[in-house]
């Protein structure tokens, strides 16, 4: 049986299908090994980031620092192995713990101070982008032969697909956030919180500590995709990923994830960002329509799911009020 | 409001603009020297007003919008989307008071878009103006067709780098819209209901407020204020960029908001503090511009003022400053005027 919980899921993925057959019917070449993985590849980072921000999402709150704690984690990456001599695994073991301290930290502040995250995180995107700033306001090229081996990981499939590292690490960050948000208390304390935070204290839910949690895992996601980023463009700079966590919000909301917080699914998240990087491989397709179309798409796709996402909440209202006899009420 | 309660509201803001001024004054003693030359007014304070004016032009609808509970992400994407409008307009030949209102339209109709998503879909505000944000930039791009476009149209540059009487046109632009917007809603009751929908709006809706169209309205002011700040942008480098007209600007507004002390959670709030606000934003600019530290601290502070802001609006933090005022020892009172209060 289709609960209307799993609606948006199923529309998500029938979007996806249905966009995909449209795109190969036009354009058979799409269908290739190529260009699904260059799909992965492309979009690694945002995904790896989308995960942390589905997690937010879920748990009612909203994190506008990622694409700036992405931007601090690729140049304090590129001026540490240019300037010492450090091993890039430690480096990047040091910038997950950074990124994951600057997470909670933000998290204790939307928990303790009773600030709206909004807002909170908005101050973080200001502090990671000027530190990124502080450290160096020029791209700052990264050549360590670490890198290169990393960079040169990758399974050739038959037709000519490069599937890379950094597509494997995306797919094995969707699968821990999946079995973190379906098969573990902590996920379920998430759900909990999103349905609504004084329900959830009652229940005898650990607020405080999942919400300092799940801006942690946000923050440390967002210092993993900065190290995928960074493998993906060989540089730090400062002034990249303008704009990733609108990109990466869109990306939750199309997979299915009620904005309100409490609804969703990890793996929706997975087709929201394939959806979004299939946008950009058609118009790369076509060849004749500008860039700019993206971001109208994008924005159109965006309102299509709220308001599929309205109209849901609109009939299990309407249903609940019709079973309790309130409907006059209001 | 009463004339000394109006200024004790303000007192913080007024205190701190002060301070930020004064830290200009030590790094550059000509700080608030302001000439007369080839018939306007020159001066680094005539110049914090000046680039402050975007900034300002936003945080009036953003005023209003936040003491709804809500919030307008998309006010960036509209100033580059009526900036856009306007320079089209021209190129094509119209007249600059036709691109005007042209601009002017648009931005009204990207805030009743918003509106109606808020007050009749009833999507949450962040969620529903999110859209525009993102799809904005994309549309103005559409009207530019991807390139700068740049214009030559005298009547139109006028409005971001002329003069009127010696003052630039965007200091008498915000400062009037901000007058006209402060009286609409404090001569009225206007400024009274919107603050009902914000403290609580179902019960502001049961007590007979129409907050359907007054949330409507207050998103087409904010979206007028982006479409003349966009158009001043645009005026003021003489074209129309659609990749940066604006960018960042809405987070800059919704902060010169908050350290105006308007809450983020609706309700109570003064657009003279808003500005205020925004000025204090600009006079930071200018202190580093001035001081010569690197520009990239500019955010870095920012973020600092943000949180300095957080702590002392935080619910908590007022709670134990409450506990402790009220465990500290009472005033030693003389018990002759004790007695005498007593009587009285």
């Amino acid at each position: 049986m289709i609960r209307s919980t799993h609606l948006p899921l199923l529309v998500t993925l029938a979007t996806f299908v249905l966009a995909y057959a449209l795109c190969a019917s036009q354009y058979p070449a799409m269908l290739s090994m190529r260009v699904i993985a260059n799909l992965l590849t492309d979009n690694a980072f945002l995904g790896i980031v989308a995960v942390g921000m589905t997690f937010v999402i879920l748990s009612g709150g909203i994190d506008l620092s990622v694409g700036s704690v992405i931007a601090f984690t690729g140049v304090f990456l590129a001026v540490i192995l240019r300037d010492t001599s450090i091993h890039p695994l430690v480096a990047f073991v040091v910038v997950l713990i950074i990124t994951t301290a600057f997470g909670a930290a933000m998290g204790a502040a939307i928990h303790y101070l009773e600030m709206p995250a909004f807002i909170v995180t908005l101050a973080g995107m200001f502090l990671a982008r000027g530190a990124a700033y502080v450290l160096s306001t020029d791209s700052v090229p990264i050549t360590h032969e670490f890198y290169d081996t990393l960079q040169s990981m990758y399974w050739k499939s038959e037709s000519g697909g490069r599937f890379r590292l950094i597509g494997g690490i995306m797919i094995l960050t969707f699968l821990v956030g999946i079995i973190t948000a379906h098969r573990t208390r902590f996920g379920q304390n998430v759900y909990a919180l999103g349905g609504g935070a004084m329900t959830a204290r009652l229940m005898g839910v650990p607020v405080a500590s999942t919400t300092i949690g799940i801006y942690a895992i946000s923050g440390g996601l967002a210092g993993l995709s900065g190290i995928v980023f960074s493998l993906y463009t060989s540089a730090g700079y400062s002034l990249a990923t303008v704009g990733v966590e609108l990109d990466a919000i869109a990306a939750v909301v199309i997979g299915g994830t009620l904005l309100t917080g409490g609804y969703g699914f990890v793996a929706g998240t997975f087709f929201g960002i394939l959806i979004m990087g299939l946008i950009q491989t058609y118009i790369v397709f076509d060849g004749t329509l500008s860039s700019w179309w993206t971001k109208i798409v994008i924005g159109g796709l965006l309102f299509a799911f709220i308001l599929l996402q309205k109209g849901l909440t609109w009939v299990t209202t309407a249903r609940k009020k019709a079973v309790t006899g309130f409907a006059t009420l209001s | 409001m009463s004339g000394r309660l109006f200024l004790r509201r303000i007192m913080p803001q007024l205190i701190i603009l002060a301070i930020v001024l004064g830290l200009n004054l030590i790094v550059f003693p000509d700080f608030f020297k302001i000439e007369f030359q080839n018939g306007r007014l020159f001066g680094n304070l005539i110049d914090v007003l000046k680039r402050g004016a975007p900034t300002a032009l936003l945080c009036i609808g953003m005023t209003l919008v936040i003491a709804t509970k809500g919030i307008d992400l998309s006010v960036g994407a509209v100033m580059a989307i009526a900036g856009a409008t306007a320079a089209s307009l021209v190129v094509d030949g119209h007249h600059w008071v036709t691109a005007l209102a042209g601009a002017l339209a648009v931005g009204a109709l990207c805030g009743l878009w918003n509106g109606f998503l808020v007050a009749v879909l009833r999507i949450q505000p962040i969620v529903a103006t999110l859209v525009l944000m993102v799809a904005g930039r994309g549309i103005a791009q559409l009207i530019t067709e991807g390139t700068i476009l740049t214009f030559l149209n005298p009547g139109l540059i006028h409005l971001g780098a002329g003069t009127v009487l010696g003052m630039p046109t965007p200091i008498l632009i915000w400062v009037l819209l901000g007058a006209l917007v402060t009286l609409a809603v404090r001569k009225t009751a206007l400024g009274m209901l919107i603050e009902a929908i914000g403290v609580n709006e179902t019960s502001s809706r049961l007590a007979g407020i129409n907050s359907r169209v007054l949330l409507l309205c207050v998103y087409v002011v904010s979206g007028i204020g982006a479409a003349i700040a966009g158009v001043i942008v645009a005026a003021d480098i003489q074209g129309a960029d659609a990749n940066n007209a604006g960018l960042w600007l809405e987070l800059d507004a919704i902060l010169a908001v908050v350290i105006g002390g308007n809450s983020l959670l609706g309700g109570r709030f003064s657009i003279v503090a808003s500005l205020l606000g925004a000025m204090i934003i600009q006079s930071v600019n200018s202190v580093i511009l001035l001081s010569g530290m690197p520009p990239e601290f500019n955010l870095v502070i920012k973020a600092i003022l943000i949180l300095a802001i957080l702590v002392i609006q935080s619910p908590k933090v007022g709670h134990l400053i409450y506990i402790i005022r009220a465990s500290a020892p009472p005033p030693k009172v003389n018990p002759a005027t004790q007695a005498k209060e007593t009587t009285q």
